[in-house]
């Protein structure tokens, strides 16, 4: 192996690239947490904003519009589950199952016939000066905007949780479905709203790895990014900065892991691949292992299903 | 807003708790054909050559086999499965331990090649459970010690399981003789090792056995035993089971175990008798439809039994379909996580009542 | 005085049940008016109407003479209607501030709000932080939050369910200073209890509901309250009786008992010990959350510490789990029946095999013998009159007082040597609650050893041998119970937790301030 053929500068520039997808969907799946909704389809949304947000930019041949269409699909298919779970109180857990299944079928068949098509090329942004500082330029100011656009999502989640009513009143949700109900707040519709949130920051997810990463179409091409997404949140203990930065450190490793396989490292490749789940595993041992305070930060609620009694 | 409001029955309906499977299943078919239709298909005709042709259609003989051998699995994974959802305990990586079983099977067996011997056969059953059971406890046993979330450690435990397939389809059980696609040796050429037809024609194979006796066991010891009156309770309530005494720690460990063994079990009677090798693509979701199985029938082993069938049949009606009605693959896979929605939807009817309101809702 | 509310014909029925017939009543304006009855007479369902939380089916409602018909709990209280809840409607992990902002209109900026919430606070003798969780206060201190959440937005009416259910005596002397004081100011109270005699300390009007009726009005203070007990209960009720008997050996030896907290906010157990005898009862009383839950599953098994803690005739058992404490005699009922002493789902014979499997042998060789099963359930129901269509029906069909009989019968039929019960008589109603005593006595005085941990001191005064009290995890010396006076057991209750008696010139100012600022 030669460790020197690795380009580090660029090697931490996909690093971000790498850690958008998951940080998307990780954002969308904190905000639906804290208000109390465990959805586990995840990984069903992204494939669906995956094959959407393709499929539309080829179509138009506006990457802008095949972000918004995958939005749109994920909230649309994070709304099944919404119905089912708010509406007829079936069980997050099976739901959220379901909706993986489901979506990944469902993106394979509206995926057909866009196999092995070429995507869009996406431009980075180049800002005069900034983007040419030797070193930091290219690891952080060369991107296209979608990278930008995950980390002010990231601010906006940590500024609303934190300082405005409308956080404070999601938060409040989670805590204790009861009590809000008591207090007049509308429990059922609150939720429905953080689950769209929820499906469309996955479906974003799903087509930056389609649209920007890959770019193409392929069944299946989450591979588990959904999964991971959902293990980022309880790393993070449900604080938006925190989902930042485990993503980051995911991407991290996921690149460096590619550039160990591309530099000929003398372990067979199939080994290296599954580097990221079985770090991902450790992570959250690490994190529960730890539980009396990270559960604290774990919304009380979680997974529970709201009926008013009354 | 919606303009009905849900009652919650003082017990459980038990007409509801059984017919709801069927609404859901009548509910899909009429989503699915709206879906066959979208794709330029005849609906009618594609639910029947899912539903009706492999049963009683012209070349039933030949898909009735089949049935069996496709809902062995399912129904042995669904029936593992089942008890740890019953207690709360959420295994659905049930496709890694499928893999590692067969990995474990075919291993052992591939050891002993060429030698015949009796106890060959027997070795590899043992050892397919015991690789399901051993990668079932990697988060049984996160799960007791650090209360790691076991959904997402089996869950990702399906991928490192994959990619252990494949370094094992390329490199240690490689078939040093072939040259073609990369897979272990065909262990139906291997006496010993396989599991072949019992009686050709049926369908019928080891793991099919293996399945019937799977479901006559759960159905006693959930309806008959102290243990399956527990992991009842505990999945109710449980508060309420650690105080009638159940210990948290064994009932996980037990519940991962036995789903665990028993889909390591579901992978070695396949890659021993219907798939024949280690390859690459061998594993084709059972561990995941199996979830659905075990919903659709609902928990019970009984209801799995009938569910495996169906489900069984759509995988053999979709490959039909597939063939004479160029239906997609796809097709099949969106219409099975349909019919898991369209159940857990109605599920509501058995707990709840639903009453419309006569003026809007407030 | 003029009206402030008043109710006409107000109807709600659920199915199988009227929980409230043709309710009519009114409240002046300044006046402390009590809502008397017992647990299941409908007094709860009359208040979410009034706040707007559930909507009659019929009648009418009238505010300072104008319909009144709130759609949801905001049109409540911007027309001037609060509530206090019994069940607290808090968030355990958020802030007082943030709790408190959470239940007003135009909640002000989080700054000014902690300002106000401290003056106001203390205006009213009711001292807060509000920086602090509200996961980490006392129960007492989670309702001034509630109080101190409807002060802030200048009630006309105030609506309390059962307030001091979690208070000391002393503290409920304080709540009735503030509550005299916001009367005095003009504020309208409806006060719900089915404690008589603080509805006679405190009320001007009271309104009895029985079974969703209204079966009488009445001045309080010019009633006793054996008159008022029967207005409410409807027949009067026979106080349970006891055949004085020795006590034994001791049979349960409890020392240095120290644990983890239950659940993230519960209370740690700090060195308990006590003993109790064959055939003594000895009555724990404690406003909630002062380790209660603790003191039970440490006793009941569910969770186990170093072996000589718990001491069953001498043997160390605190180890052991809860099924080699019941093999031992030691059997025990949680506070919560339904979801920990019962399934919910599962039916009575069921529940019977819950925690009587092996005392009633209903196993044979791990197979549950299901027969056997559904006769011992019958017993219980037999012997404890529960209510029920058979032991087929699910836990949660049973009404509260119901379920409770049940799960007390379940233990005592198995002739435990030792018998722990958490608020053996919580939401129960009288008479089944009566019958529950009587169970109890009866037990002791066959010889067997009775714990009672309840919130309810008159319950403990009347059944207990000897009493102490647990406050924040310590658990206090135990003394006899005859002849304790109220202000003995506040005090060993820990008195009242940093109350301080309302200032009425202070508050007057602070309010003035208060409503300059908002005007």
């Amino acid at each position: 192996m030669d460790i020197s053929s690795i380009n580090w500068i660029l090697l931490l520039a996909s690093l971000m690239v790498a850690a958008t997808p998951i940080l998307l969907a990780a954002i969308g799946e904190l905000v639906t947490e804290r208000a109390g909704v465990l959805n586990l389809g995840v990984e069903g949304m992204m494939i669906t904003g995956a094959i959407c947000g393709f499929a539309v930019s080829v179509e138009t041949g506006s990457a802008t519009l095949g972000f918004v269409a995958a939005a749109i699909a994920g909230a649309a298919f994070s709304l099944i589950f919404g119905l089912l779970t708010q509406f007829l109180l079936s069980n997050q857990v099976a739901t959220g199952l379901a909706l993986t299944l489901f979506g990944l079928g469902f993106s394979a068949l509206i995926g057909q016939g866009y196999i092995g098509i070429k995507g869009l090329s996406v431009p980075h942004i180049h800002i005069p000066v900034i983007s040419d500082i030797p070193v930091l330029g290219p690891i952080l100011f060369r991107h296209d905007l979608m990278v930008y656009v995950s980390i002010l999502l990231v601010a906006a989640t940590w500024a609303v949780l934190k300082y405005t009513r409308a956080g404070l009143i999601l938060r409040a949700v989670g805590e204790n479905h009861d009590a809000a109900h008591a207090l007049g707040y509308k429990v059922v519709r609150i939720r429905l709203m953080a689950i769209a949130f929820g499906g469309a920051c996955a479906g974003l997810g799903g087509a930056y790895l389609s649209i920007v990463r890959v770019p193409q179409w392929t069944e299946g091409m989450t591979a588990g990014a959904g999964w991971i997404a959902l293990a980022l949140v309880v790393f993070a203990s449900w604080k938006p900065w925190r989902v930042l930065i485990g993503a980051y450190l995911f991407g991290g490793l996921t690149v460096l892991q590619l550039n160990l396989q591309a530099a000929g490292l003398k372990v067979p490749v199939e080994y290296l691949s599954m580097s990221p789940y079985l770090i991902t595993i450790l992570v959250l041992v690490i994190m529960s292992s730890g539980r009396s305070r990270a559960a604290l930060n774990a919304p009380a609620e979680l997974g529970r299903s709201f009926h008013a009694s009354s | 807003m919606a303009s009905f409001r849900l009652e919650k029955r003082p017990t459980p309906s038990q007409a509801w708790t059984w017919a709801t499977p069927v609404l859901a299943v009548l509910l899909t078919m009429v989503a699915g054909g709206l879906m066959f239709a979208a794709l330029g298909k005849n609906p009618f005709l594609a639910i029947k050559t899912i539903f009706y042709d492999p049963v009683l259609g012209e070349f039933a003989f030949y898909y009735r086999g089949q049935l069996l051998v496709k809902a062995g699995p399912l129904i042995l994974i669904a029936i593992g499965l089942a008890m740890g959802f019953k207690a709360g305990i959420w295994n659905i990586g049930a496709e890694g331990q499928y893999i590692m079983g067969a990995i474990f099977g075919a291993g052992v067996g591939l050891a002993f090649y060429p030698t015949e011997a009796w106890y060959i056969f027997p070795l590899m059953v043992i050892a397919g459970a015991v690789g399901g059971l051993l990668w079932a406890m990697i988060p049984a046993i996160l799960k007791v010690r650090f209360q790691t979330n076991e959904i997402l450690v089996s869950l990702l435990l399906v991928y490192v399981a994959e990619q252990f397939l494949a370094a094992m389809s390329l490199g240690l059980l490689r078939n040093p003789e072939a040259t073609g696609f990369p897979g272990s040796r065909n262990l139906q050429q291997f006496p010993a090792a396989s599991n072949p037809e019992l009686w050709a024609g049926t369908g019928i194979h080891f793991g099919v056995v293996a399945a019937l006796i799977a479901v006559i066991f759960a159905y006693i010891l959930l309806s008959r035993h102290l243990m399956g009156f527990h992991i009842q309770l505990a999945g109710q309530s449980p508060k309420a089971a650690r105080f009638g005494g159940v210990n948290p720690t064994a009932l996980v460990v037990f519940c991962m175990g036995l789903s665990g063994a028993l889909a390591g079990l579901a992978g070695m009677f396949e890659v021993t008798g219907p798939a024949g090798q280690i390859s690459i693509n061998f594993n084709a979701g059972y561990g995941f439809t199996a979830i659905i199985v075990a919903f659709l029938g609902r928990l019970h082993p009984i209801g799995i039994l009938l569910a495996g069938l169906l489900m069984a049949l759509t995988y053999i009606g979709g490959e039909a379909a597939q063939a004479t009605m160029q239906l997609p693959a796809a097709a099949i896979q969106a219409f099975q996580g349909m019919l898991l929605f369209f159940l857990l939807g109605v599920d509501v009817l058995s707990n709840y009542r639903i009453r419309l309101n006569r003026e809007a809702a407030a | 005085m003029t009206d402030l509310l008043s109710l006409q014909g107000l109807t709600k029925a659920y199915p199988g049940v009227v929980a409230n017939d043709d309710v009519s009543f009114t409240i002046a304006e300044g006046e402390i008016h009590a809502l008397l009855g017992e647990n299941g007479a409908g007094k709860s369902t009359l208040v979410k109407m009034i706040y707007g939380l559930v909507k009659p089916d019929s009648g009418a409602m009238q505010l300072f003479g104008a319909p009144y018909a709130p759609p949801e709990p905001r049109a409540a209280r911007t027309s001037g209607v609060a509530m206090v809840f019994q069940h607290f409607s808090l968030f355990e992990a958020l802030t007082v501030a943030e709790n408190v902002g959470l239940g007003m209109e135009d909640a002000p900026p989080m700054g000014q709000l902690s300002r106000e919430i401290r003056e106001v606070s203390h205006a009213y003798g009711l001292p807060l932080d509000p920086r602090r969780l509200v996961g980490d206060l006392s129960a007492g201190e989670r309702q001034r939050v509630e109080i101190v959440r409807c002060l802030l937005q200048d009630p006309k009416l105030l609506i309390m369910d059962e307030p001091t259910s979690v208070l000391t005596p002393q503290e409920v002397e304080i709540l009735f200073a503030t509550l005299n004081k916001l009367k005095a100011e003009g504020t309208s109270i409806l006060y719900i209890s089915h404690k008589l005699e603080e509805i006679r300390a405190l009320c001007d009007g009271a309104t009895v509901l029985r079974r969703g009726k209204v079966v009488g009005s009445c001045d309080p203070r010019e009633k006793s309250a054996a008159e008022l007990a029967e207005l409410m209960v409807g027949e009067a009720l026979t106080p349970p009786e006891r055949a004085p008997a020795a006590h034994g050996e001791v049979v349960l030896h409890v020392a240095g008992l120290t644990s983890e907290h239950v659940d993230a906010f519960g209370t740690k157990l700090q060195n308990v010990g006590f003993e109790i005898r064959a055939g003594e009862i000895l009555g724990i009383g404690g406003v909630a959350g002062n380790g209660q839950d603790e003191l039970l599953s440490a006793l009941s098994g569910e969770t186990i510490g170093p072996e000589e803690t718990v001491r069953i005739r001498g043997e160390a058992v605190g180890h052991l789990p809860p099924n080699a404490r019941r093999l031992r005699g030691m059997l025990t009922a949680p506070e919560e029946r339904l979801g920990h002493a019962a399934a919910p789902d599962m039916s009575l014979t069921e529940n019977g095999i819950l925690s009587g499997w092996q005392r009633q042998d209903l196993t044979r060789a791990g197979f549950l013998r299901r027969g056997a099963a559904r006769t011992f359930a019958e017993e219980i129901i037999e012997a404890f009159d529960v209510r029920t269509p058979g032991p087929h029906v699910a836990a949660r069909a049973l009404s509260g007082g119901n379920l409770q009989k049940f799960v007390i019968g379940r233990e005592i039929l198995q002739q435990p040597d030792i018998l722990v019960v958490n608020q053996p008589t919580w939401g129960v109603d009288a008479a089944a609650a009566a019958a529950i005593r009587q169970a109890l006595l009866d037990l002791a005085s066959k010889g067997a050893a009775v714990l009672v941990i309840s919130q309810d001191l008159d319950e403990l005064m009347e059944v207990s041998d000897n009493f102490a009290a647990l406050n924040a995890g310590h658990l206090s010396a135990p003394r006899p119970a005859r002849g304790l006076t109220m202000e003995q057991i506040g005090l060993m209750l820990g008195g009242a937790h940093d109350m301080d008696v309302a200032d009425p010139a202070e508050a007057h100012h602070i309010k003035e301030i208060y409503e300059e600022g908002h005007s």
